[in-house]
């Protein structure tokens, strides 16, 4: 087994954080697992993308050309990656923000108004996190669990403790969210 | 306890681990963090972390420390470490133990940001000038960085010869699980009593690589290769993977490494007998246990991140006793196992 995730967006939306909470949790889980973000000359909107690469034995590379899961967190990202989203994989696009249509018929595609929800929740930039609780979810391989101590963790070294409990929220709606699919 | 790090963090952790207690830097993509990492921790330790103004005096204050009796360290990316080349071949010369990280990006000139691996030549053939080697490490895990950089700093401190770890911008921007190596205590250090450290009641010591008689600079130099030839019979590493039946073994080092480590596995799900040698010390390169596989292996395929460099190596050590096909990706281009399973399949079948 060896499954590859992308997290893209604009650079401020949480993409890499996403991800590596996400890594977090699956090393936490027993998996083998790597992170590997877009580097470079980023910038604060500008684009920026994480590839997880979630395994039960070594991984070889965390180049990933067929994600099983992208989260397009906004327009471009949706247009670069998800042809190649692998067959019977998923799409999570966030529906806030991304008004086109999926030209997939042989993938599953979940539209979430990511910004929405984070946005009732009080917080906009939450919105990465309703996203990977619906990526949790789509993946199947573990339990919310350790993503929610993973996020506590990451957050709690940062200086931003305040924000853990919203956050949660926001994971829980996402986990929650996959009943929308289509 | 694994905690979950980039490579460029692992590295700079291991050498605070090792000892490392004066690194020495001037910032570069791919390899930013290992910069940040030390900034932020080393003074904690009571280190001296200093961004100098050019690599050239970053290489230099590393000959200062080097020449002082510390532990000390660089890191930098492949047109940094080019600039980095006189003084490495100085500390070489008046043999002056450091570890020197090189987290390589796509060359020649300015390049990209991309992760690759031409600069093989550069660091196991010379790259500054004179007659003289380093201790080349490959890691391909972020396990293995911290490793081999706790290693380079033992091994360059046991024949003061310096030590460079040759990573890829792949491995350096990575996260992976790791468990950090224990921290040796600083009695864990050898003692260096040919180290300028104050000739207070003893003969005064002489750290220099110059001598203008041609007949002493050749004793120098003689005993400097009696060393190499030492490291070259006692620290030869590799690993090898599903070698023992192979018709057909890759042979990759580094995060060409691990990529064909998944190229074998899915080789043998196919019914494909093909293996892994993959050579951690890149000099003193593993050519003996090379030489031997070539004798039962009909085809050794080179796989690398460039247009054929440790491919040399690799063909001097089989003396035409097998194959040896080569395949390489340039530019910052990564082969996907899939590629690379289609150019194996060339040469085997099932």
């Amino acid at each position: 087994m060896e499954t590859g995730i992308v997290f893209a967006g604009f650079g401020g939306q949480g993409i890499l954080l996403a991800g590596k909470v996400l890594a977090r949790a699956a090393m936490e889980e027993g998996f083998e697992v790597t992170w590997l973000p877009s580097y470079g000359p980023e910038m604060r909107g500008g684009t920026a993308n994480c590839t997880v690469v979630i395994a039960d034995e070594p991984v070889g590379s965390p180049i990933v050309d067929t994600p099983w899961i992208l989260v397009a967190m906004n327009g471009p990202s949706l247009e670069r990656f998800s042809p190649r989203v692998a067959k019977g994989g998923l799409i999570i696009v966030n529906a806030s923000l991304v008004s086109q249509k999926v030209e997939r018929a042989d993938v599953r595609i979940l539209l979430i108004p990511l910004n929405d929800i984070a946005q009732e929740l009080g917080e906009p930039r939450c919105a990465n996190m309703v996203a990977l609780g619906a990526t949790v979810r789509g993946l199947g391989l573990f339990s919310l669990d350790p993503v929610l101590v993973a996020m506590e963790e990451e957050l709690g070294t940062r200086g931003r403790e305040k924000l853990v409990e919203v956050n949660r929220q926001a994971l829980l709606r996402g986990y929650s969210f996959l009943n929308a699919l289509r | 306890m694994k905690v979950l790090m980039r490579g460029n963090e692992a590295m700079a952790e291991a050498a605070i681990r090792a000892g490392c207690r004066c690194y020495f830097c001037y910032p570069i993509t791919p390899q930013g963090e290992l910069v940040e990492y030390m900034a932020r921790h080393l003074p904690r330790h009571g280190g001296v972390f200093l961004q100098a103004e050019s690599e050239v005096a970053a290489i230099n204050m590393v000959y200062g420390a080097a020449a002082a009796g510390a532990r000390t360290m660089t890191s930098s990316s492949s047109p940094g470490i080019s600039l980095k080349m006189e003084g490495i071949s100085y500390l070489a010369g008046a043999r002056l133990p450091a570890v020197i990280v090189n987290v390589m990006r796509a060359g020649p000139g300015l390049g990209n940001i991309a992760p690759a691996q031409g600069d093989y030549f550069q660091a196991t053939k010379g790259g500054g000038h004179g007659d003289y080697r380093l201790i080349v490490l490959a890691p391909s895990t972020v396990q293995e960085a911290a490793e081999l950089v706790m290693l380079a700093f033992d091994l360059s401190d046991r024949y003061r010869v310096p030590a460079m770890i040759l990573a890829d911008g792949m491995l350096g921007q990575m996260m992976e699980p790791v468990e950090l190596p224990e921290p040796i205590l600083p009695q864990m250090i050898p003692p260096k009593p040919w180290a300028l450290t104050g000739a207070k009641d003893r003969a005064p010591n002489v750290v220099s690589s110059f001598d203008l008689d041609p007949y002493r600079f050749r004793e120098i130099l003689r005993a400097l290769w009696e060393i190499y030839r030492e490291i070259e019979r006692n620290e030869v590493r590799w690993e090898e993977y599903e070698t023992g039946d192979a018709e057909l073994v890759l042979v990759a080092y580094g995060t060409m490494g691990r990529i064909c480590r998944t190229v074998v596995r899915q080789a043998r799900r196919e019914g494909l007998r093909v293996g892994l040698f993959r050579p951690i010390t890149l000099w003193p390169f593993p050519s003996e246990p090379l030489r031997e596989l070539s004798h039962r292996v009909p085809v050794l395929l080179t796989v690398e991140l460039s247009a054929g460099q440790m491919w040399e190596d690799v063909r001097l050590a089989v003396e035409g006793r097998a194959k040896t096909p080569f395949y390489g990706e340039l530019g910052g281009v990564v082969p996907t196992p899939d590629e690379i399973l289609s150019e194996v399949k060339r040469y085997v079948r099932g």
